[in-house]
């Protein structure tokens, strides 16, 4: 199942081609960019783990997209996302938000219900791959031939 | 458009897994053979030609080089390889417009010479000329030195330089007094990973900036010298000599008239006097002593003109009198040969 999280996650994949357009329009309007990655997909899972620093004061997408490989690199199989935030409100807003990798395979989510007090239903989203510990989910696709 | 789709990330999507003809990405290359059609009209037949002269960007260039000669004095021989690398790079466009074989040049460029003889503008210039034949995205120098690359402690020169580079990315990396990240007597300096770091970048096919690396020519020489790899990747080293004397009254002339003053003519002569005995001393930074000592001049006109007490007329303003000139401490037989320099507000 496809995780569809933030910007553009309905469209095909962005090319390395478009995600610098992105960026470039979001250096245009000088906004920090900073690139986040996780493994567990869970939708309330808003903080993901920080790639570095933000990067200020870039004037064109080279350096963000070295940046992004390079934790494609680092994690192969993890969600990367990159952020803007635009501080010109005075406080942290996200100004964009998009997906540049995922992994290769997503089991996608399981409905839990449980009972509560007064035969009321309680419903909870528990997301197959969080079942493995962290760094080692999503790894199917590399032995997926064994 | 396809190669790009290959280095982008891919994404699993359910049912396309064996049919890659008929992923979303590659249907819609199908659909759009505009793109790559045009390439194919561009390229031009064997018995076509082409004239150097009328190419937008190599107008774009004249009118860069011109400024060129129009404000740096002097210095022509860095003026003629400047127009040969135009020129070789203009005729590197026309040949990709026949579909000759047409690799993309090695740009990185070493600027050697004594401070003040210009190293800066012409980086600047050659960043506008770069720009208008498209070899760079913006006409931007960035400008560092061993403070923005070399970190403090281990672990800390990657992301120092990375930042840099990224900074510059599209435009031009200007490295003044590149020597200095060697330095051959620290076996544990970090000088040596920005180095490598900056030589990775420089070699990459993909990579969007321009290295241009700045400083004295004998400790420059000593720099390349052990970084032979550096060496080989810097293709073109210009070295920029002294100006003379009369170039530097050029010089002179030309900034006095931008900023609308004017020398009386005994002050001309007084001032040539003055580069006289500057050239003897030593420190003597070229254009930028030029330019200090101008703007000393310009002090002492001001000081003597607040201190005449009454009107003063547009011509007041504008002249500056041998009085002016002949302050300065050069002119002071008694004074220690630096004085000058560190006695600014004389």
């Amino acid at each position: 199942m496809l995780l569809r999280h933030g910007a553009f996650s309905y469209l095909p994949d962005l090319t390395d081609e478009e995600i610098s357009a992105q960026v470039r329009y979001v250096l245009d309007r000088n906004w920090p960019v900073s690139i986040e990655y996780t493994d567990d997909p869970h939708p309330r899972n808003v903080y993901w783990e920080m790639w570095g620093l933000p990067m200020f004061d870039l004037d064109e997408p080279d350096g963000v997209l070295s940046e992004i490989n390079e934790c494609r690199r680092t994690f192969p199989n993890h969600y990367v996302r990159v952020l803007a935030y635009d501080a010109s409100l005075g406080r942290q807003t996200t100004g964009l938000s998009f997906l540049v990798q995922r992994p290769a395979e997503e089991p996608g989510f399981r409905l839990d219900r449980t009972e509560a007090q007064g035969r009321v239903q309680r419903y909870a989203l528990h997301p197959y791959s969080t079942e493995a510990v962290p760094g080692s989910r999503y790894t199917r696709s590399d032995n997926g031939s064994s | 458009m396809t190669s790009g789709r290959q280095s982008g990330f891919s994404m699993y999507r359910p049912g396309a897994e064996g049919t890659a003809g008929k992923t979303a990405p590659d249907e819609t290359s199908e659909d759009e053979p505009a793109e790559p059609a045009e390439e194919v009209n561009t390229v031009l037949g064997a018995d076509e030609k082409v004239d150097l002269r009328e190419d937008e960007a190599s107008a774009k260039v004249q009118a860069v080089l011109d400024r060129l000669d129009g404000e740096l004095v002097g210095l022509t021989a860095v003026k003629l390889r400047i127009r040969e690398i135009a020129a070789l790079l203009t005729v590197d466009r026309a040949r990709a417009r026949f579909g000759l074989s047409a690799s993309k040049p090695s740009l990185h460029m070493s600027f050697t010479g004594a401070p003040g003889t210009g190293k800066t503008t012409v980086a600047l210039r050659m960043a506008e000329i770069l720009h208008a034949l498209g070899y760079l995205r913006v006409p931007k120098v960035h400008a560092v030195t061993r403070e923005d690359l070399v970190g403090q402690f281990i672990g800390h020169t990657a992301p120092k330089t990375k930042e840099a580079i990224a900074k510059a990315a599209g435009g031009v990396l200007f490295i003044d007094e590149a020597y200095y990240l060697f330095r051959p007597e620290n076996e544990r300096d970090y000088g040596q990973e920005a180095i490598e770091i900056l030589l990775q970048e420089m070699e990459s096919e993909r990579g969007s900036l321009v290295v241009i690396f700045a400083g004295y020519e004998d400790r420059m020489e000593t720099f390349f010298s052990a970084n032979p790899g550096l060496s080989s990747r810097v293709a073109h080293h210009i070295e920029f000599e002294d100006y003379r004397k009369s170039e530097l009254v050029a010089i002179a002339a030309l900034m006095l008239d931008r900023d609308d003053y004017k020398f009386t003519p005994e002050a001309e002569a007084a001032f040539e006097e003055y580069l006289e005995r500057r050239l003897a001393l030593p420190r003597f930074a070229n254009a930028r002593s030029v330019r200090n000592a101008l703007e000393r001049t310009r002090l002492r006109q001001a000081n003597r003109l607040v201190a005449a007490e009454g009107a003063v007329s547009r011509g007041d303003l504008i002249l500056i009198s041998e009085d002016d000139v002949r302050g300065s401490r050069v002119f002071d037989e008694a004074a220690e040969p630096d004085a000058e320099d560190r006695v600014r507000l004389s």
